[in-house]
């Protein structure tokens, strides 16, 4: 008797189609995590591509870090401008500095930098592998015997990954300098007197947690950004597709990831 | 104990012609479109095998598999006595510098210049080499296709007909022995074509190359083939030099040639 209701129930659910949308999303998933499984498996295995990663690193860190540092100064000074109103209300106005220290660097610099970098990055990486895959470029590397998921693709995420964590870290200093002015342009307060207050309150609980999770922040973009290259389909439209959707679902995935970090930093008591 | 030597080793006038690539019973798909069903092909060495057929019957597809760059459904391909879809990926590798690929679109990697176009597959398997050797193999593979003042210009720099021949020159530099041409005349100009077809020969002969042609240009058919395949319903329909083929009753064979 057991056995035949476990045979319809089985009967049952293999019969069951899922929406074509869920089906997609599983495959997608799916692919992804093997793309993830090959990065570790082939990519961080010699022969490396020593001179290709630093050129990487060159043009994914280097060449974002005016980006990053323009918007982060505009961030800090807003959030001050923004902040400073409420804590008058409430007679902490002297907290202005400790408050705004301790949004950007757990929080607001770290995602607002890896959001910056995913718009940047993630769509150059996504355009440019699209572009060589659609034009065969891709197939001309793996015909002459070169492993391009090693050159291209495994060089772009660690180069990305190496990356986004110093660029935050930039973008934080430059964010809170941001801030110090927004605070003097309605009172007085000095350089040291600022900085002192807002390092006082900061404890490595604060940084390291920010600072790790970037490295899953910038893995991400690298990692979504190769894959939809890899995976862009024949024509320009599919390149502007993959890059398209290479910020859209590294841009997810970021705040996927900060869910996570905050959920995890709390179980280990870090908050 | 005596060994038993096969009569083709002793006796050269039997001796049988060293066949390269060996493909049989091969079958691919993609979904429910049968693209190759039982399709078998040898070719000798040093013949020059043009593939014919019509858009979309999979001539493309025979040379991806061929490469390794396509998994078939079934069936062996053979070149140099190695069967393709069952080598691991480093020995499939080292296969794959034997093997020569002309791209239709070329395929040149944008972002460097001809010069690294040409020396990025060389670095990569010649690890020892100085730049000094590097230097003058890209010079003589330009200077083969006679674009050596090219060597400094990047590929969005020059015309459809350079960039076949520049192509054509790294396809060459790692002195494959066998070499796989998809369309490579189709958009160009009938005087750059009957260029590059020369410059196919030319090379063929100086390294003494064998090759598969993809192909729906008749003059450049008839002018480079050794060897004509007709590809149809998935299948090697028919084989022959051009001659016999142009000469053929049969339907099927003649609404190629007329």
């Amino acid at each position: 008797m057991l056995n035949m209701a476990r045979k319809r129930v089985r009967a049952y659910f293999c019969q069951m189609t899922l929406p074509v949308s869920v089906q997609n999303f599983l495959d997608e998933t799916g692919s992804i995590a093997k793309f993830v499984g090959r990065f570790f498996s082939l990519g961080l295995k010699p022969r490396y591509e020593n001179k290709e990663l630093l050129n990487q690193c060159y043009i994914i860190g280097y060449t974002s870090f005016p980006l990053v540092g323009l918007t982060s100064f505009i961030m800090g000074f807003v959030l001050t401008m923004q902040l400073r109103p409420s804590l008058i209300d409430y007679g902490v106005q002297s907290q202005l500095p400790v408050m705004v220290g301790l949004a950007i660097v757990r929080e607001i610099g770290p995602v607002i930098t890896a959001l910056i970098f995913a718009g940047k990055v993630g769509s150059s990486i996504g355009a440019e592998l699209g572009s060589m895959k659609v034009t065969e470029q891709i197939d001309a590397m793996e015909v002459s015997g070169i492993k391009p998921f090693k050159y291209l693709a495994a060089t772009r995420v660690l180069a990305a990954t190496l990356m986004l964590p110093i660029l935050t870290i930039l973008g934080d200093a430059i964010s809170l300098f941001g801030a110090y002015l927004g605070v003097n342009i309605r009172s007085v307060t000095s350089f040291e007197l600022f900085f002192q207050q807002v390092f006082s309150s900061l404890t490595y609980s604060d940084v390291l947690p920010a600072v790790i999770k970037t490295l899953f922040f910038g893995f991400a973009v690298g990692i979504v950004g190769c894959y939809k290259g890899f995976n862009s389909s024949k024509g320009t439209q599919g390149v502007g597709v993959s890059a398209n959707s290479a910020v859209v679902l590294s841009s997810v995935l970021i705040f996927v990831i900060d869910l996570l970090a905050v959920q995890i930093t709390e179980i280990l008591g870090l908050n | 104990m005596k060994t038993k030597v096969a009569a083709s080793e002793t006796d050269p006038k039997k001796a049988q012609p060293k066949q390269i690539i060996v493909i049989k019973n091969l079958c691919k798909s993609f979904g429910d479109n049968v693209i190759l069903n039982d399709f078998n092909l040898s070719i000798e060495k040093g013949k020059n095998v043009v593939v014919l057929g019509k858009s979309g019957s999979g001539k493309s597809v025979l040379i991806k598999c061929i490469i390794g760059l396509l998994k078939p459904d079934s069936g062996s391909i053979e070149v140099f006595g190695q069967n393709v879809p069952a080598l691991e990926e480093e020995a499939l590798d080292e296969l794959r510098t034997k093997i020569g690929f002309l791209f239709q679109g070329n395929a040149l990697y944008d972002s460097m210049t001809i010069r690294e176009n040409l020396e990025f597959p060389v670095r990569r398997h010649w690890l020892d080499i100085s730049q000094e050797e590097l230097d003058k193999m890209v010079i003589e593979a330009l200077d083969n296709v006679d674009l050596e003042k090219t060597i400094d210009m990047m590929p969005s720099e020059l015309s459809g007909g350079m960039l076949k021949r520049v192509a054509l020159a790294r396809t060459m530099i790692l002195k494959p022995e066998v070499i796989l041409f998809d369309e490579p005349t189709t958009g160009l100009d009938p005087v750059t074509s009957r260029e590059i077809e020369n410059l196919i020969l030319a090379l063929q002969k100086k390294y003494k190359t064998s090759s598969i042609i993809i192909s729906h240009d008749m003059t450049c058919v008839k002018n480079v083939s050794d060897e004509v395949v007709l590809l149809l319903d998935g299948k090697c329909y028919t084989q022959g030099t051009y001659e016999e083929l142009v000469s053929s009753t049969d339907e099927n064979i003649k609404q190629f040639f007329q």
